[in-house]
């Protein structure tokens, strides 16, 4: 007792020592299983090694043993907020190798969806990341908003998140005769309500305090690490898949792309904000414009992409998403990679939280909009 | 630079590489001894300043392995496609690009896991996703009689 009483009194003895913590792989502001195991100074974070493959599906050895329109299936699994623009990238890539050029119907219904999807998968983002800094509301605000797009989905679809509605050469069937009236309505409402998200979380103290000024990615660095969608573009990354190599309809509407100079955490969440503006933007110049025509291009039944490699991009939610495609001419692709944006956004997350706190931690991670079978694959 | 000048922009300043045009990119086949040279040559130059890998891939193609980087300029907007061959089966490896694209470390991990293609100076070459001694399942020869149903 007496040394331990010592020693307090003479705390020039006091030596702290770095320590490890697991953080995961089950824990809430994950949103998945990841492990990051995080070495501590006192609060300090000095290091994050993110241990990822706790739910590896081996889902690029399964492509190669299934047909096309197969594998398109699979990829609503892998970020499945994004899963309407990861059924597009493999279908965009097909077409291409078949050189097939799809009907203009489809080229609008496919955009539209896209942005729908966009939508409520930032609100998704909204809702949690408002939970994670301890902003319960924003759950369900987010969520309420977000049934109204699920909504519009079943309807035409029949399915609410993994949508499964492309096909190489268009889409399954047509969209359902109510659906222009109801995105009209879910727009002219939306845009009314996301002003109401600015004066939850985006002017609240406590939540900017927590946000701005921390976490910080230089543009140099997202580059390097590949850091692309939101996230990049926060930083002043212009990658925006939609602008520079555009596909669908995208060629066809008028859109910014939201770019900030920051880099901070509050800039990876407000440029999430804007792009759901945008996104309607980019709605309401299409929904009254769907030209008439079919629906899909009538493809063999066992499609057989010519010999050779192709590659496709497209700008999912969470950034670049790509696919690419070796084919030795059978009916089922020699090798299939999918490059998912989250497996890039995840490594870049030790640059950022080097010399933060803890808790910072938990902000700047949900800042990345990290979905785990995205990057597990 | 359109596909066309990146051709003879290639052509001219890597004699030695095989360049072809693919169905969408410029593909330039180099030699492993020459890839990391070529890389760095690649993102410095000002004329191509290639400073973002979009994809790096592992291919197990019949008569070697191959990987394979997708390439683009955030300031000219070109992309084009580099491949490196190697026929070693029995320990393939390569040189490391982490110190050209940052990114290349995590992606190169994925192949290692994947495929078994080790990386020469790579600073931190475990497994990925997988355990260790599990075996190499994006291989044309891997056998899984538990797992895997052949058809």
């Amino acid at each position: 007792m007496s040394e331990i009483k010592e020693i307090l009194i003479n705390s020039d003895n006091l030596e702290t020592d770095e320590y490890s913590v697991n953080m995961g792989p089950q824990h809430p502001s994950t949103h998945g299983v990841l492990r990051l195991l995080v070495t501590l100074e006192g609060e300090k974070v000095l290091n994050v090694k993110p241990y990822i493959g706790y739910i590896h599906s081996g889902i690029e050895k399964m492509c190669e043993s299934l047909a096309y329109n197969q594998i398109i299936h699979l990829t609503d699994r892998m970020d499945y907020l994004s899963a309407h623009m990861n059924n597009e990238a493999v279908c965009l890539c097909v077409e291409n190798a078949l050189q097939v050029e799809v009907p203009d119907r489809v080229k609008y219904i496919r955009t539209i969806m896209d942005e729908l999807m966009r939508i409520s998968s930032h609100q998704l983002w909204w809702s949690a990341y408002g939970m994670d800094m301890g902003a319960q509301t924003a759950l369900f605000y987010g969520m309420r908003d977000r049934e109204m797009i699920l909504d519009i989905f079943e309807e035409t679809f029949g399915a609410r998140i993994t949508l499964n509605y492309n096909t190489p050469g268009g889409v399954m069937f047509d969209i359902h005769p109510n659906f222009q009236k109801r995105v009209k309505e879910f727009t002219k409402y939306f845009r009314k309500i996301l002003p109401e998200y600015d004066r939850l979380l985006s002017g609240n103290i406590i939540f900017t305090e927590r946000t701005k000024n921390n976490g910080f990615l230089t543009v140099e660095d997202a580059i390097a690490y590949g850091v692309t969608g939101p996230s990049g573009r926060a930083s002043g990354f212009s990658c925006d898949v939609r602008k520079h190599h555009p596909y669908s309809a995208y060629p066809f509407v008028k859109f910014n792309e939201i770019l900030a100079t920051e880099g901070d955490t509050f800039a990876r969440y407000y440029c999430r904000i804007l792009e759901m503006y945008e996104s309607l933007n980019i709605i309401e110049q299409l929904i009254d414009n769907i030209p008439e025509g079919d629906y899909a291009v009538k493809l063999k039944g066992v499609v057989k992409l010519p010999e050779g490699e192709y590659y496709q991009r497209v700008e999912t939610s969470k950034g670049d998403f790509g696919v690419f495609i070796v084919s030795d001419g059978k009916k089922n692709p020699y090798r299939v990679k999918f490059r998912s944006p989250g497996f890039s956004n995840l490594f870049a997350l030790n640059s950022m939280v080097k010399g933060y706190k803890i808790a910072d931690l938990i902000a700047i991670m949900g800042s990345l909009d990290l979905v785990i079978p995205d990057i597990d694959r | 630079m359109t596909n066309e000048d990146l051709k003879i922009y290639l052509d001219q300043n890597f004699p030695e590489a095989t360049i072809t045009e693919g169905p969408q990119y410029i593909e330039m086949t180099v030699n492993p001894a020459v890839l990391f040279e070529t890389a760095s040559k690649l993102k410095k130059s000002t004329e191509t300043q290639f400073d973002y890998l979009i994809c790096l891939t592992g291919v197990d193609y019949p008569d070697c392995f191959g990987i394979i980087y997708h390439i683009e300029s955030t300031k000219f907007r070109h992309t084009m496609v580099l491949k490196v061959k190697t026929a070693d089966r029995v320990e393939p490896a390569i040189d490391t690009l982490t110190e050209v694209w940052q990114t290349a470390k995590y992606h190169e991990r994925e192949v290692y896991d994947l495929l078994g293609v080790k990386f020469n100076n790579h600073t931190d070459l475990r497994r990925l996703f997988l355990e260790d001694g599990w075996g190499f399942p994006l291989r044309k020869d891997y056998v899984d009689e538990v797992r895997i149903i052949q058809r």
